[in-house]
């Protein structure tokens, strides 16, 4: 990637990240980020640290007598459901894919395996399944075409995939995580040019300011 | 089977190598220390070593995941899961990324999110680094001390901010309540891994 990624993710959201109680919608917007950006991945491993230090300075609680000898028949008779171990050595991310891998994990393949559906204006959406704490969807928004102005009671956070989008604030391109706080009303357009593909994860309803949009509200599902 | 799980601690061996008997002497080696049971675990499958790993780590593993809302039973579960992990994949364990603490806190907080919160957790796009076959001893050495300073720098914040830290972890916070700026003395461990990130890609090339 030529661009240099210039929007990054806030210290808290990578705390929270590497402590693993971020909604999964939010999860998988920072995994994706992470897939996109080193200087992100190295700040979660530092954190990651942190848990290390926080887990060895914890409180000890007793396990039972023979837990250690219960461990070893789990071992023996090999744990069913493997847990996830970080860096395990397998990659296999083609070089021209839109998606980073946890995405493709969600959408099942790369951007030509999104269902998308219309939102209205040119914009698409795909609404990606994930525990009901917060939401996560795909957009795609056509170059010149507006998202309508909205503001949100939670935390927004949108992750540019493809193309590019400005709003009041500054411009976003592939890589760029945008971090909107409860009561920031923006406005964003993508950029003149390919369509611009995003992930955008809210912890809660957005509100729209417009009448419209508003109605449109339960159908987008937002 | 579990020949070396409930015998006294021995000074030695079968194979003859010593064996340090009292973790309480070794504060000041701590990380070393972990780290050569570990590699004994990988390279040797011993389970003397194993056990002394699972005697300190597991009553960790446990206090934390009660800490987080868990029960007495689950955080049990759990913590055993968390180490039977360790013994299965610690030919993924790679020292130079990595403490052995901090591998099994991703470890235990990645079993947290399976079964606390029976959610996926998406992981991120995975690199080709599993551990090299000759991990740099330097990379290692540095990042072991890096550690030990970070864990003395926790120590020595001011109660209220070190608390506001453990609560983030415990998940006593959300997101938007962590303080925006920790003050936590991240940027040489963070640097580190950076390097280590480009050198990656640039061998990837």
């Amino acid at each position: 990637m030529t661009y240099e990624i210039k929007h990054h993710l806030t210290e808290a959201v990578v705390m929270a990240y590497s402590a693993g109680t971020l909604p999964e919608a939010f999860n998988l917007l920072v995994a994706a980020h992470i897939s996109m950006c080193d200087e992100c991945r190295a700040l979660v491993a530092a954190h990651e640290f942190v848990g290390g230090a926080i887990l060895e300075d914890c409180e000890e609680i007793a396990l039972s007598d023979d837990a250690l000898e219960a461990c070893f028949s789990k071992i023996e008779t090999g744990a069913k459901d493997q847990i996830l171990v970080p860096a395990t050595p397998v990659s296999s991310q083609n070089e021209n894919s839109v998606l980073p891998q946890p995405l493709q994990d969600y959408v099942g393949g790369d951007l030509d395996a999104v269902k998308w559906r219309k939102v209205g204006g040119g914009v698409q959406q795909a609404i990606l399944r994930t525990s009901k704490e917060a939401t996560v969807r795909l957009l795609r928004i056509p170059g010149g075409c507006e998202v309508p102005d909205h503001g949100h009671h939670g935390t927004e956070m949108t992750l540019v995939l493809q193309g590019a989008f400005r709003d009041e604030f500054s411009e976003f391109r592939a890589g760029d995580v945008e971090i909107c706080d409860a009561d920031v009303e923006h406005t964003p357009i993508a950029l003149e040019g390919e369509d611009c593909i995003c992930l955008a994860a809210t912890d809660a309803r957005l509100k729209f300011a417009g009448f419209l949009p508003k109605i449109a509200q339960p159908f987008l599902r937002i | 089977m579990v020949d070396a799980v409930d015998a006294p601690r021995v000074l030695k061996r079968s194979s003859g190598k010593v064996q340090v008997a009292q973790t309480t002497k070794i504060r000041d080696q701590d990380e070393q220390y972990w780290l050569s049971l570990i590699v004994r675990v990988r390279d040797d499958q011993d389970k003397k070593a194993f056990g002394d790993l699972f005697r300190h780590f597991a009553p960790r593993i446990k206090g934390f995941l009660m800490k987080s809302g868990s029960s007495d039973t689950l955080a049990e579960e759990v913590a055993q899961d968390v180490m039977a992990t360790v013994w299965q994949k610690a030919g993924l364990f790679d020292p130079a990324r990595a403490s052995v603490a901090t591998w099994i806190f991703t470890i235990a907080r990645n079993r947290k999110i399976d079964i606390l919160r029976k959610q996926r957790r998406p992981e991120p796009e995975d690199l080709p680094w599993g551990p090299s076959a000759e991990p740099d001893q330097e990379d290692t050495i540095a990042l072991q001390q890096d550690t030990v300073r970070l864990r003395a720098a926790i120590a020595e914040l001011p109660e209220k901010q070190r608390d506001l830290v453990k609560q983030a972890y415990f998940g006593e916070l959300s997101h938007s309540e962590i303080a925006t700026e920790t003050g936590l003395p991240l940027g040489t461990i963070k640097s580190r891994i950076r390097l280590a990130l480009e050198r990656l890609r640039h061998e990837l090339k």
